[in-house]
């Protein structure tokens, strides 16, 4: 089935088989291997990214749902070489160890900056209790997050 | 892990996804946000040769006054009804518990009418709506049926719903609410419960629905029995587990989910407002 999405500003048609799962779609046919697949049944959270500007687990989305859709991985969040605040502040924080959850903890950090641009400590960890980290870095992941709020909020689009 | 192949067809209207249904019998399954019914693909335990997509239904996606209910589209997703400033005033024990299923991440997809017609035992809105007393509105070939969700749940993972229906509404009526809790027992935050209570209290209305105590969403009935009895909660909660059969798994044994539904109940009925 010929689908047509946007990934990351870029208008993309390509022939996909139903099953295909987005997060398969996005790694072995667009190559965009920063979506990481950690657990495959939507707990971890590894996966995620941004469909029309809302954070999703794309190992739980078939490719054809996404057909006209606007799509975000990580690799779309930065501006040329200019970090995203929320990339920026991941590593000023050292907001990651091993890095496997990182993209997805990024993309579901800039959903929820998007949604509440001011938490709370605890709205940051309750916002991000789809994504696992299991070097259980989590401080200063909320760290992290904390700082891009500080910084972003009342410019947040 | 990747579901076996299917054909995929999406419905431009609930008509179109009915005359499809009609089409495709036992084969097909309906497709709204896909955070029940693709892990089941994912694993196999499921593998439907058609799959009808209503997920882009956006005349399914509403919340509206109804005058003595508010209606639910059944393509409403979580994040929709935990969102919602008129649910959080008609029927705040819905906007509270959405906000509390699975992540936020499956609140951007799933849906309510999913979560309804998949009948998971231990999901959270069923237990809810269960509680608030709704009622589904379910589309067919032959038109429209009303069910009382209390009487909607057959077996585990079955509901009263034909091969060719389709769930458009949930009514969920207007309480006059006096106190009402969500009680989620997990050891993650993100998990399904171990067990799980959804109370209600309103004028002339008591309602509890259990999470995970049984092949189907369930009413406790003995609980809203002995409170309409004037029995206090502590009593009340002591027929938690009347007509429950919940199960051992990895995560608590039998006597331990009774144990907590009793706990649990005692708590709801306690933070709804009853002594």
């Amino acid at each position: 089935m010929k689908i047509t999405m946007t990934v990351n500003g870029v208008e993309r048609t390509d022939e996909v088989e139903p099953r295909t799962l987005l997060a398969h779609h996005l790694r072995e046919a667009l190559g965009l291997t920063g979506t990481n697949i950690g657990c495959d049944t939507s707990s971890c959270g590894a996966c995620t990214i941004h469909v029309d500007g809302q954070s999703v687990k794309s190992c739980t989305m078939l490719a054809v749902q996404a057909d006209g859709c606007a799509v975000t991985t990580i690799e779309g969040l930065a501006d040329g070489d200019t970090l995203h605040p929320m990339q920026r502040c991941f590593q000023q924080n050292h907001g990651l160890q091993c890095g496997y959850c990182t993209p997805g903890m990024v993309m579901a950090a800039v959903s929820l900056l998007d949604e509440n641009p001011n938490p709370t400590e605890r709205e940051v960890r309750l916002g991000l209790e789809g994504n696992l980290c299991r070097c259980t870095g989590y401080h200063n992941i909320v760290q992290s997050v904390l700082a891009c709020a500080a910084e972003t909020s009342g410019a947040a689009s | 892990m990747i579901p076996a192949a299917f054909d995929y067809v999406r419905a431009e209207s609930a008509d179109h996804a009915i005359a499809l249904l009609a089409e495709h019998g036992d084969e097909a399954k309906l497709l709204a946000g896909g955070h029940s019914l693709l892990p089941l693909m994912k694993l196999r335990l499921a593998s439907p040769t058609v799959l009808v997509d209503v997920g882009r239904l956006d005349d399914l996606r509403f919340i509206r006054d109804a005058g003595d209910h508010i209606a639910i589209g059944a393509l409403t997703r979580h994040r929709d009804l935990e969102t919602s400033e008129l649910l959080s005033s008609a029927a705040p024990l819905l906007h509270h518990a959405a906000g509390h299923v699975g992540d936020p991440q499956v609140r951007h997809r799933g849906t309510i009418g999913g979560s309804l017609a998949h009948a998971d035992p231990a999901s959270d809105l069923p237990a809810v709506v269960l509680a608030l007393g709704g009622t589904l509105v379910v589309q067919g070939p032959g038109g429209q049926r009303e069910i009382p969700i209390g009487e909607f749940y057959t077996g585990f993972l079955e509901a009263d719903l034909q091969p060719d229906e389709l769930l458009t509404e949930i009514r969920i009526p207007k309480l006059d609410t006096l106190g009402w809790s969500f009680q989620k027992f997990n050891r993650r935050a993100q998990d399904w419960a171990i067990v799980g209570v959804a109370a209600v209290r309103a004028e002339g209305h008591h309602g509890v629905g259990l999470v995970n105590m049984g092949s189907t969403p369930l009413h406790a009935g003995g609980v809203v029995e002995a409170l309409h009895a004037g029995a206090t909660a502590a009593q009340a909660a002591e027929r938690a587990n009347e007509g429950t059969e919940p199960q051992t798994d990895n995560n608590a044994t039998v006597e331990y989910r009774e144990h907590l539904a009793r706990v649990l109940v005692r708590r709801a009925l306690e933070e709804s407002g009853l002594s």
